[in-house]
C-alpha cells in the first residue's frame, strides 16, 4: 500500500482500466470506476447524474473521462439540488432508464431524504413499477473531514425498508457490487468509503460479467476464537487487529458484511457457530447503528452457540469531530478492537 | 502486625460477643481461615482472618461482648508489607461479614424490607466464608424484637441471607451434592466467583454430552467454564462424564445421595437389540421420579372397596349421561369426589412439607395422571373440591384430551395438592405409585373386578376395587393414611351418586 495510485494518473478521458498499476492492481476508486464504465458500455439505459460528475470528473474523480466517452446525454452535471437529483432519478427509472446518481459526499444524501425514504423506497410497493436506481456517494470518516463530510448514513437508509444498502471494503467487492447494483431492479445505495478510495488496491477481476451478489458477506480472515463482524473501512482495522491478536495466540475471524441491508445472516451466524463469540464492529453510531441490528440478530438466532455476550464496538452518537485527536478517540481503533477481542476471548 | 476488630455484621448491629477463639496465641493462621466465632443480635458466624501469619495476641476473651470496631486480636504477617496490613485490618469487618452483610445492605438499599416471616423462611446457609449458625426460629424472633425496638421494618434486614443470596446458597449446596455424587471425586478447590456463570453454549454442550459441570475447572475470567474447557472435557473423554445432568440448571438442589442411573454416552446394539435415544420427557419423568423416591419416606396402604352399586349406577346412567353432558361417564369422577371430601377431612394428607414446616390446604387441586404418547403427564383440576360429579367428569375428559393432544398450558400441570393415578383400565389390581412431589400422597385406582366376598356370613359376588395410596411418612403416619383411605372407602360405599348423574 505504500505505492499510491492517483485516479487521474493516466490522463483525462482515459478509461478507468488504463489507470491500474503496472502489475494490474486497481484501487477501490478505480475498481468502482471500472464497474461503472463497464455497465455504461453494456446497457445504454444506464446513465449518470450528479454534481460535477461530468466536466470536473467527480469530486473524487471517480467519473473522470466518462463525459468524453459517453457524452452529456448520459453523464449529466446537475445543479446543487440533491432532492431534484433523486427525483429525476426516480422519474427516469419509472420510464425505463437505469440511473446512477452521485452525491459528492454521502452527508448530502439527506438533502434528498424525503425523495429517498418516501418515494424511492416505496414506489415499487405502491405502484408495482420497479425503480432500478443506484445512489452512490463517499461515506465515512478517518480522513479528517469533520462533521459535514464524514457521515455513515447506512442506518438511516436501511431503516427506509425498500433500499439495498451496500458498503464494500475491497476493490474487487466494490466493482462486483456496483455492477450488481446497477443490474438490480431495486433501489440500491452504494456507499464508497473515502478512506479506502486510494489506500487499498488489489488484483481486480476483468471479466465483464464479474459480479458479487448483493447481501452476501465474506469471511476475510478465518479464525477460531472470536468473530469480528464488520463492514467498510473497519474491515481493514479488524484485519490489522487480527494480525496483532494472532501474535498473542488469539485467533480472530473477520466477517465482512459487504451489504448491510439486507445483510447475510447465514454467513454471520455460521461464523458465530464456529467461534461462539462475537464482536460487532461498525463505524456507524452505536445507538440504532448497523451493529445494533447485527448484534441483536446474533443474540436472537445464535443464542445457544454463544459462550460470551455479544459485544458492540462503535462510535458514540455524536458528530464526527474535526480535531484529529478527537476523531481518533471517536472511531474504534486497532487497539480498541484488540482490547475488546481480548476481553471477549477471556470472558 | 494486623489488628483484628469486631466486625459490623449489618447496619443496625452495634456490638458482638466472642463465642470461641478458633486459634490461640502463637498459632499459625492462613488468610481467610476462621479465626473466631462471634454472636450478634442477628447471627452467629465465623470470622476469617484477613491476613495469613501468626496470632500474636488475643485481646478479648471468650464470652465477652464488645462494641463493633473493638480491637480483638493481633496477627503478625509473614513477609507482607505494613501499609497493606493496615488496609487489610480496615476491611476485616467486610471480610468477616462476607456476603451476608452485603446482602443486607442491598436489601435495605432497595427498600426490600425483609420481614420476620421472610427471615424465618430464608435458607440458613450463607455464602462462604461466613456461616450462619443460628436456627431459623430464634433468628426470626430476634428479628421481630428488633423490628419493634427500632420501629422500622425497612431498617431491619441486616444479616439474614436475602433472596439473591439464598439462590446462591442453593446453587452452592447443589454443587456440593453433585461432587459427592461423582463418586469420591476430589472436591475442586476455590472455583472462582464466576464459576457458576454458564453461557448458553456451555449449558447446551453439557446437556448434549451429559457432562457434570461441577467437575470441570473453568479457565475463563473468575473461573468461568468456557467453551474451550467444555470441549477439552469432551475430547478428554470420561473425565467429565457424570451420572446426571448439571444440577444448577435443574434449579433444584440435587438429592444428597444420588447413585443416579448413568446414561452411558455411547451404547452399542447387540444382536437382536435396538438402541433408541431417550426422549426429553422420558428423562424428565425419570429424574422427577428418582428425586421423589430420594426425597420422600414412602409408605403404602391399600383398602378394598365395594363399588357394586357404583357399577350398577354407571351401567344405568352412562348412555343418558353421555347424551346429556357430552362426555363419557367413568368411575374416576366418583373417586375424585370421594377423595376430595376425605382430603378436606384429613388436611394432613392434602399437605406439603416445605422445609421444616407443613403447609395445610383447605382446597383441593387434584392432579390426574394421564398417559399419552410421549409418556406421562399430570394435569391438574384446580378447585376440584368445589365441583360436582358432572363438573369433574368434564374436567377429566377435557384435561385428558388436551394432554393427549399436547395442548396443555403450563399452569395446567402445576399446583396439584394431591394426585390420583388410574391404572385400573389396563388391568392392574394393585399398584405402588411414586408420590408426585411435593404432594404428601398419591392415590391409585386399580381395576374393578367381580370377586367373591363375605357379606353377613354368606358368600356373595360383588364388584370390588383396590384403592391404595403411597404416602410420605415424613408428613403423616399410618394412622392418618389409613383413616383417610377408610374415609374414601366409606364415601364411595355410602354416597348415593344417582342424583349427581341424573338417574
Amino acid at each position: 500500500m505504500s505505492q499510491r495510485v492517483e485516479a487521474g494518473a493516466a490522463g483525462h478521458g482515459a478509461e478507468p482500466r488504463g489507470k491500474r498499476t503496472e502489475d494490474g492492481q486497481a484501487t477501490y476508486l478505480i475498481a468502482i470506476a471500472e464497474g461503472l464504465w463497464e455497465e455504461m458500455e453494456r446497457d445504454e439505459r444506464v446513465f449518470m447524474l450528479g454534481e460535477d460528475i461530468g466536466v470536473y470528473g467527480g469530486a473524487f474523480k471517480v467519473t473522470e473521462g466518462f463525459l468524453d466517452r459517453f457524452g452529456s446525454q448520459r453523464v449529466i452535471d446537475t445543479p446543487i439540488a440533491e432532492e431534484s437529483i433523486v427525483g429525476m432519478a426516480i422519474g427516469s427509472a419509472m420510464e425505463g432508464f437505469r440511473p446512477i446518481a452521485e452525491f459528492q459526499y454521502a452527508d448530502f444524501m439527506t438533502s434528498g431524504f424525503d425523495e429517498i425514504s418516501t418515494a424511492l423506497a416505496r414506489v415499487h410497493y405502491r405502484s408495482g413499477v420497479p425503480l432500478p436506481v443506484v445512489l452512490r456517494g463517499p461515506s465515512g470518516g478517518m480522513v479528517r473531514a469533520s462533521s459535514f463530510h464524514s457521515i455513515n448514513p447506512e442506518p438511516w437508509f436501511s431503516y427506509a425498508g425498500g433500499i439495498k444498502v451496500i458498503c464494500p471494503a475491497f476493490p474487487s467487492d466494490a466493482k462486483g457490487l456496483i455492477k450488481s447494483a446497477i443490474r438490480d431492479d431495486n433501489p440500491c445505495m452504494f456507499l464508497e468509503h473515502k478512506w479506502i478510495y486510494r489506500r487499498i488496491r488489489e488484483q481486480v477481476p476483468e471479466e465483464p460479467d464479474f459480479l458479487v451478489p448483493i447481501s452476501s458477506a465474506a469471511v476475510k480472515r478465518e479464525g477460531d476464537d472470536v468473530s469480528i463482524v464488520t463492514y467498510g473501512a473497519m474491515v481493514h482495522r479488524a484485519l490489522e487487529a487480527a494480525d496483532a491478536l494472532a501474535k498473542e495466540d488469539v485467533s480472530a475471524e473477520v466477517v465482512d458484511l459487504r451489504t448491510v441491508y439486507p445483510f447475510d445472516e447465514e454467513t454471520v451466524l455460521g461464523s458465530i457457530q464456529k467461534t461462539s463469540r462475537a464482536l460487532v464492529l461498525s463505524e456507524s453510531y452505536r445507538f440504532v447503528g448497523i451493529g445494533a441490528e447485527v448484534a441483536s440478530t446474533i443474540a436472537e438466532k445464535a443464542f445457544e452457540h454463544l459462550d460470551a455476550p455479544v459485544v458492540r464496538l462503535s462510535p458514540p452518537n455524536v458528530p464526527v469531530p474535526f480535531s484529529p485527536t478527537l476523531e481518533d478517540a471517536f472511531l474504534p481503533s486497532v487497539d480498541d478492537i484488540v482490547g475488546e477481542v481480548q476481553k471477549l476471548s477471556a470472558w | 502486625m494486623t489488628t483484628i476488630r469486631m466486625p459490623q455484621l449489618g447496619e443496625t448491629i452495634v456490638e458482638g460477643t466472642i463465642l470461641k477463639w478458633l486459634k490461640q496465641e502463637g498459632e499459625a493462621i492462613e488468610r481467610d481461615e476462621p479465626l473466631f466465632e462471634i454472636s450478634t443480635d442477628k447471627v452467629d458466624t465465623e470470622v476469617p482472618s484477613p491476613v495469613g501469619g501468626t496470632v500474636e495476641k488475643i485481646l478479648v476473651e471468650e464470652g465477652k461482648t464488645v462494641p463493633v470496631g473493638t480491637d480483638l486480636a493481633e496477627v503478625s504477617e509473614d513477609g507482607a508489607g505494613g501499609g497493606e496490613a493496615d488496609q487489610a485490618a480496615g476491611t476485616a469487618s467486610d471480610a468477616g461479614a462476607g456476603g451476608a452483610a452485603d446482602s443486607g445492605d442491598a436489601a435495605a438499599a432497595s427498600g426490600d424490607g425483609t420481614d420476620a416471616s421472610d427471615a424465618a423462611e430464608s435458607p440458613s446457609p450463607s455464602a462462604p466464608p461466613a456461616r450462619t449458625a443460628q436456627a431459623p426460629e430464634p433468628a426470626a424472633s430476634g428479628e421481630s424484637a428488633d423490628a419493634v425496638q427500632e420501629g422500622s421494618a425497612a431498617e431491619m434486614p441486616a444479616v439474614e441471607p436475602a433472596t439473591a443470596q439464598g439462590q446462591e446458597a442453593t446453587a452452592a449446596s447443589a454443587d456440593g451434592a453433585s461432587s459427592a455424587q461423582a463418586g469420591g471425586a476430589q472436591p475442586l478447590p476455590d472455583r472462582g466467583p464466576r464459576s457458576k456463570i454458564l453461557s448458553p453454549l456451555v449449558r447446551r454442550l453439557a446437556d448434549e454430552h451429559q457432562l457434570d459441570l461441577s467437575r470441570i475447572e473453568g479457565t475463563g475470567t473468575g473461573g468461568r467454564i468456557t467453551k474451550q474447557d467444555v470441549m477439552a472435557a469432551i475430547e478428554g473423554g470420561g473425565a467429565a462424564a457424570a451420572p446426571s445432568a448439571e444440577p444448577a440448571a435443574a434449579g433444584q438442589p440435587a438429592p444428597s445421595e444420588a447413585p443416579a442411573p448413568a446414561p452411558a454416552p455411547q451404547v452399542t446394539a447387540g444382536a437382536g437389540e435396538e438402541v433408541v435415544p431417550i426422549t426429553h420427557i422420558r428423562k424428565a419423568i425419570g429424574e422427577h421420579m428418582l428425586t421423589s423416591l430420594q426425597t420422600s419416606a414412602r409408605a403404602w396402604t391399600m383398602v378394598e372397596v365395594n363399588v357394586d352399586h357404583l357399577v350398577k349406577l354407571r351401567d344405568r346412567a352412562k348412555d343418558s349421561f353421555k347424551e346429556k353432558y357430552g362426555v363419557n361417564l367413568t368411575y374416576l369422577p366418583f373417586v375424585v369426589r370421594a377423595t376430595c371430601e376425605a382430603l378436606l377431612t384429613h388436611q394432613e394428607v392434602n399437605a406439603e412439607l416445605r422445609g421444616d414446616q407443613i403447609v395445610l390446604r383447605r382446597f383441593v387441586n387434584m392432579g390426574i395422571a394421564v398417559s399419552y404418547d410421549a409418556g406421562l403427564i399430570v394435569p391438574v383440576i384446580k378447585g376440584a373440591d368445589a365441583m360436582n360429579t358432572v363438573g369433574l367428569a368434564r374436567a377429566v375428559a377435557d384435561l385428558a384430551a388436551r394432554a393427549r393432544a399436547h395442548q396443555l398450558k403450563p399452569d395446567e400441570v402445576q399446583g396439584a395438592t394431591f394426585t390420583i393415578t388410574n391404572p385400573g383400565p389396563y388391568g392392574s389390581i394393585a399398584s405402588v405409585p411414586i408420590i408426585n412431589q411435593p404432594n404428601t400422597g398419591i392415590l391409585s385406582l386399580d381395576a374393578i373386578t367381580k370377586r367373591p366376598v363375605v357379606i353377613d356370613d354368606t358368600i356373595a359376588i360383588r364388584s370390588m376395587v383396590n384403592i391404595s395410596m403411597s404416602w410420605d411418612h415424613r408428613t403423616i403416619d399410618g394412622e392418618i393414611a389409613t383413616r383417610f383411605l377408610a374415609r374414601v372407602k366409606q364415601n364411595l360405599e355410602s354416597w348415593d351418586f344417582a342424583e349427581d348423574v341424573s338417574v
